[in-house]
C-alpha cells in the first residue's frame, strides 16, 4: 500500500469512528487546502455524502476568493453549510499578542457554535507537522465545557482505540489529518484532483501557503503556480509552513496558549 | 501587517509518484538520559530541521541562562520547558537518503507512562537510550518490558552521553554487557549496542573520532537497517464492523480490513454469531470499483441477504474464524489510579467490539526488576500483570501470538481507556463447536398440527399508556377463547425475574430486550403464539429482536399520541416524570424511535379497543395459520 492510500484508508476509519460514537457531530471549514481534503475524504468515507454539518466559524476577514469558494463548492457538494460570525476583537482577552489576540476570535466563535448546536463532535484539519504544540495532540481529543485542551492530561490513546465517551457539557475533536504532512496534502490533491482556492498558486512571484485572515498572512516569494511546482517547491523547503501566520511568531508560548483556551 | 515575504529554495525535481509508508519508530529510556536530545540531534545532522529552528532552540536556551538544549525543539510545550521534561508523546518527520520516518518520542517520566504507551504502540521498532554515566535505570528495564509486551522486536540501544566517562571502553562494555542480559530475559536481541554523544552528534550520523574502539553501525546506520512490517494480508480474515450505511438504496457494511482480504462473491460470517452472507459488491466513491480488498483497506461492502449487522460484529471466513467464548486470560498494562481488583466490571474492547466483562482472576502481577510473576490480589496503576476476565455475551477473539491486531485491546471503564490488553489465550465456549441442542423427536411440524397452528411472536411496541398490555391481554383471551396456545410475556411481569438484575441504563436495556426476546423465541418454538409487551423504545433494540426469533416475528406499532398516553397515564409514571420522579421516561426525556417498517400499525389514538382488538385478530389469524390451511385459501 502506498504511503497515500495508508493516510486516507487511516482518515476514513477515523471519520467513521467520530460518526459512529459522536452525535451531534460537525466539521470544520476553513475553506483551506487541509479543510477541502478532510472534506474529499469524509466523501470517500460515507460514499459520496456528507451526513453531517459543515461549519465555517467566519471571521470576516477572509479573502474574497476564498468566500467564492465557500459559496461555489456548499451547493457543487451538496452541503449542509452553516456559517456564524465571530465575535469583535474587543471581546477577545487583551493580554494575547494583538494577531492571536485577533485569531482568538474564532475560539470564541466556535464556542458559540456549540452551545447553539450542541455538538459531541468537532471533526478539524489540524497536522502534527503545522506546530510543535499540535504534534502533541490525539486524534480523539477531549474538551472541557469552557473548550479548554488539558495537554497535561491526555487520555491514553493507542490500537486506534479513542476515547468517545464525554462528559455532559464536554466535546471531542478528531483530528483525521492528523498524521498527514503539508506534502502529503498537495500530492493528495494532485492524485485526487480536490479543488482548492487559487491563493494558493503564485502570482507575480508570489503565493499564499497557508491562508488565515487578511491582515494577519502573509505570502511567500514563490513561482509555483500549478501543483507540480508545489509539490517540488515544498520537497525542498526548509522554511515552516505556518512562517506567514503572524500569530505563531508574537511570543514563545502565544500558539500554546491559543490552543489551551480551545483554538484548532 | 506588512506583508513581510519568506523565500523558499528553487524548485529542482518533481515528484507525485507514490511513496512508501513512513517507518515509525520510538525512542525510549529512563528520564533525563538523553532521548529528546538524541532527536535533535538527529534533526540536524540529517539536515531535516526548519531555517531560523536553531536560532529559535538557541534564544529559548539563552533565556533560561542554560546551555544549548535540544530538548527544546520537542518540548515545545511552555511547561515542559519550564520542568525540563517531556510531558507527552509527540511525532516527528524526517527522512535519510533511503527512506522517510517518523519519530515517535516517548516520555521516560513514571507518571507519564499512559503517554508513553500512546506513542510506542505505533512503533515498528525502537531505540532505548541509556545514561552512560548512570547506566541502567527502573524506566530502561520498564520501557524494554513495555516494547516486548507491545510485540516489538526491532530494538538498538544508544549508550548516551560517553563524553561524560571519557569515551570509555570498559565502561560502555559493563552497561552493554547488563542490557544485553536483561534483554536475553525478554527473549531480545539488541541488533546494535551503539556508544554515542547527542550533544557532540558522535555516532549520530557520522562515525566518531572520539570513539575509534567502537566498529558497529551509527545511528542512522541502525535506523535503515531495521525491516519494515509486512502486511497482514496472507493472515485470516478479520473485517470488524464499524457502523452500516444507509445514505442511499444501498446498506453498506462498513468497516478496515485488520488482516487477511476477502472478494466479492466470499461468503462471510458475522463473529460471534454464525450467520452468514456473501459480499455482493465492494462500493467507493471516487475510485475503481474493486472486486477485492485485504487487510489496511477501509471498506464498504454489499451483501446479498438482509442479515441484522451491527458495530461490534467481525466478519471472516467460517473456516478460520476466531475463538468463540465467555472467557479470555490476557497480559494487562494497567493505567488507571484506582487498582483492579477481582470482581470488578468494565467492559474489554477489542477492535469494534466491546464486551462487558468481569475481573475473574488475578493470576499475577509481573515484577519489573526481576521480571517475575509475583503474587497479587490487585493490580496497580502503572503495572504489568496477567488476569482471567469473564464475559456474559459471547466474545469473539484472537490470540495475540497469532493475530497481531485482533488479538489485542483496551479496558474501558466509566467511559475512559484503563488499560491496554493482549489475548494470552482464550477459552472456546460450547458455541464455538457448534453443539447444537439434540434434536427434538417432536418435530415443529408435528406440534403445529396438533395445534391448529404456527407458533409466532408478535412485538407489541408503543409509549406507555398506548394500550399494549390491555391489547395483549384482550388478544390473549380471544386467542385462548378460540383454541389457540397463546402467552402475553409482559414487560413489567418480565422485569419481575427473568430481568430482574437489570436496571435501566442503556446495556441493561439492551440485554432486557435480549432476553426478552430469546423467551419469546422458546415459547413459539413451543408453539405459541406469544405476544411480547414491551415499550421497546429503540429501533436498534427491535431489529435485534427480530434477528433473534427469526420469520416468525411480527413487529406491531401501537400508535398513540403522546397527549393521549399522558391523559391516560394508567400508572401515575407520565405524572412522575414530568415532575422529575422518574428519569429517562419514554416520550418525556427520552426518545421513541417509531417503527419505520412494522408489519401492523394499530391507530389505538381515537377508536375503540374493541376495534383495534379486531383489528389485530384479523392480522393474527392468517399469520399464525398452517401452510396447508393458507394453500386451501389460495384455491
Amino acid at each position: 500500500m502506498s504511503d497515500l492510500d495508508a493516510l486516507e484508508n487511516q482518515s476514513i476509519y477515523i471519520l467513521r469512528e467520530a460518526f459512529s460514537r459522536l452525535k451531534p457531530i460537525a466539521m470544520l471549514w476553513s475553506l483551506g487546502k487541509d479543510s477541502n481534503v478532510m472534506l474529499w475524504l469524509a466523501r470517500k468515507a460515507f460514499l459520496g455524502h456528507v451526513p453531517f454539518p459543515v461549519v465555517h466559524v467566519d471571521t470576516g476577514k477572509k479573502f474574497p476568493e476564498m468566500y467564492d469558494f465557500r459559496d461555489r463548492y456548499a451547493k457543487t457538494w451538496n452541503l449542509n453549510l452553516i456559517v456564524r460570525d465571530c465575535p469583535p476583537v474587543e471581546e477577545v482577552d487583551p493580554s494575547l499578542p494583538p494577531a492571536a489576540r485577533s485569531a482568538a476570535r474564532k475560539t470564541i466563535g466556535l464556542r458559540r457554535v456549540l452551545d447553539e448546536f450542541q455538538f459531541k463532535g468537532i471533526i478539524a484539519g489540524i497536522r502534527r507537522d503545522e506546530q510543535a504544540t499540535r504534534a502533541k495532540e490525539r486524534v480523539f481529543s477531549p474538551r472541557a465545557e469552557s473548550g479548554a485542551w488539558n495537554f497535561r492530561d491526555q487520555p491514553p490513546e493507542f490500537w486506534d482505540h479513542f476515547k468517545s465517551d464525554l462528559p455532559e457539557g464536554a466535546h471531542m475533536r478528531i483530528h483525521p489529518l492528523l498524521s498527514w504532512t503539508e506534502l502529503d496534502i498537495w500530492r493528495y490533491i494532485a492524485r485526487e484532483g480536490i479543488p482548492i482556492v487559487d491563493l494558493y498558486y503564485a502570482r507575480n512571484g508570489k503565493r499564499y501557503r497557508s491562508l488565515g485572515d487578511q491582515d494577519i498572512t502573509s505570502p511567500i516569494i514563490s513561482d509555483a503556480s500549478n501543483l507540480d511546482e508545489i509539490i517540488a517547491e515544498l520537497t525542498h523547503t526548509k522554511t515552516s509552513e505556518r512562517a506567514g501566520r503572524a500569530m505563531d511568531h508574537e511570543r514563545e508560548d502565544a500558539f500554546e496558549r491559543l490552543r489551551a483556551q480551545g483554538y484548532m | 501587517m506588512d506583508g513581510t515575504a519568506f523565500a523558499l529554495k528553487p524548485v529542482e525535481s518533481v515528484t507525485t509518484a507514490p511513496l512508501a509508508e513512513r517507518f515509525p519508530f520510538a525512542i525510549v529510556g529512563h528520564v533525563d538520559h538523553g532521548k529528546s536530545s538524541l532527536i535533535g540531534r538527529l534533526l540536524h545532522d540529517t539536515n531535516s530541521l526548519p531555517e531560523g529552528k536553531f536560532a529559535e532552540i538557541k534564544a529559548a536556551s539563552d533565556k533560561r541562562g542554560g546551555t544549548f538544549e535540544w530538548s527544546f525543539l520537542l518540548d515545545a510545550l511552555q511547561a515542559e520547558r519550564d520542568q525540563g521534561i517531556t510531558i507527552d508523546t509527540t511525532q516527528i518527520f524526517f527522512q535519510t537518503a533511503r527512506r522517510r520516518y517518523v519519530i515517535i518520542d516517548a516520555p521516560g517520566h513514571k507518571e507519564f507512562l499512559k503517554n508513553a504507551i500512546s506513542g510506542v504502540a505505533q512503533a515498528q521498532a525502537a531505540f532505548l537510550v541509556i545514561d552512560a554515566a548512570e547506566g541502567v535505570r527502573e524506566q530502561t528495564r520498564r520501557h524494554a518490558l513495555i516494547l516486548q509486551l507491545l510485540g516489538l522486536r526491532q530494538i538498538a540501544v544508544v549508550v548516551n552521553k560517553v563524553d561524560l566517562i571519557g569515551h570509555d571502553q570498559a565502561r560502555f562494555d559493563a552497561i552493554a554487557r547488563e542490557i544485553t542480559a536483561y534483554l536475553a530475559q525478554l527473549k531480545l536481541t539488541p541488533a546494535a549496542i551503539i556508544p554515542v554523544s547527542a550533544r557532540n552528534g558522535d555516532n549520530i550520523a557520522a562515525r566518531s573520532a572520539n570513539l575509534p574502539w567502537y566498529q558497529g553501525p551509527t545511528v542512522l546506520e541502525a535506523l535503515d537497517h531495521f525491516a519494515a512490517a509486512p502486511v497482514a494480508t496472507d493472515q485470516p480474515l478479520r473485517l470488524p464492523v464499524q457502523d452500516v450505511f444507509k445514505f442511499d438504496e444501498r446498506r453498506l457494511v462498513v468497516g478496515r480490513i485488520e488482516s487477511g482480504s476477502l472478494r466479492v462473491g466470499d461468503r462471510l460470517e458475522f463473529a460471534p454469531g454464525f450467520k452468514q452472507a456473501k459480499v455482493a459488491s465492494i462500493e467507493a466513491w471516487s475510485a475503481p470499483q474493486a472486486m477485492a480488498a485485504s487487510a489496511g483497506q477501509s471498506v464498504a461492502i454489499t451483501l446479498d441477504d438482509e442479515l441484522f449487522i451491527e458495530r461490534g460484529h467481525v466478519a471472516v471466513h467460517s473456516e478460520r474464524r476466531p475463538v468463540l467464548g465467555h472467557r479470555a486470560e490476557l497480559r494487562l498494562f494497567w493505567l488507571d489510579e484506582q487498582p483492579l481488583r477481582v470482581g470488578d466490571k468494565l467492559k474489554l474492547k477489542v477492535a469494534t467490539a466491546e464486551y462487558p466483562v468481569e475481573v475473574e482472576k488475578i493470576t499475577a502481577a509481573i515484577d519489573v526488576e526481576k521480571l517475575q510473576p509475583v503474587q497479587a490480589s490487585e493490580v496497580a496503576r502503572n503495572a504489568i500483570a496477567e488476569i482471567t476476565l469473564r464475559s456474559r455475551a459471547l466474545m469473539a477473539l484472537d490470540k495475540a501470538a497469532d493475530m497481531q491486531r485482533t488479538g489485542r485491546g483496551v479496558l474501558i471503564r466509566d467511559g475512559d481507556i484503563v488499560g491496554g490488553a493482549l489475548v494470552l489465550d482464550a477459552e472456546s465456549s460450547d458455541v464455538d463447536k457448534r453443539l447444537v441442542a439434540p434434536d427434538h423427536l417432536v418435530t415443529r411440524d408435528a406440534r403445529e398440527a396438533l395445534n391448529g397452528h404456527r407458533g409466532a411472536v408478535l412485538w407489541l411496541t408503543g409509549l406507555s399508556g398506548s394500550g399494549k398490555s390491555t391489547l395483549a391481554m384482550g388478544l390473549e383471551r380471544l386467542l385462548f377463547q378460540r383454541g389457540r396456545q397463546v402467552f402475553v410475556l409482559d414487560g413489567d411481569r418480565l422485569r419481575q425475574g427473568v430481568t430482574a438484575d437489570l436496571g435501566f441504563s442503556p446495556e441493561d436495556r439492551a440485554e432486557n430486550i435480549r432476553r426478552s426476546a430469546e423467551v419469546a423465541k422458546l415459547l413459539a418454538d413451543a408453539g405459541m403464539v406469544v405476544l411480547v409487551s414491551l415499550i421497546s423504545p429503540y429501533a436498534q433494540e427491535r431489529d435485534r429482536a427480530r434477528a433473534i426469533v427469526g420469520e416468525r416475528f411480527h413487529e406491531i406499532h401501537v400508535k398513540a399520541d403522546l397527549a393521549q398516553c399522558e391523559a391516560r397515564d394508567p400508572k401515575g409514571l407520565y405524572k412522575a416524570a414530568r415532575s422529575g420522579a422518574i428519569k429517562n421516561f419514554t416520550g418525556i426525556d427520552a426518545p421513541y424511535e417509531a417503527p419505520a417498517k412494522a408489519e401492523l400499525v394499530i391507530d389505538n389514538s381515537t377508536q375503540p379497543i374493541e376495534r383495534s382488538l379486531a383489528a389485530l385478530a384479523a392480522y393474527v389469524e392468517p399469520a399464525i395459520a398452517l401452510q396447508a390451511v393458507k394453500d386451501a385459501w389460495a384455491i
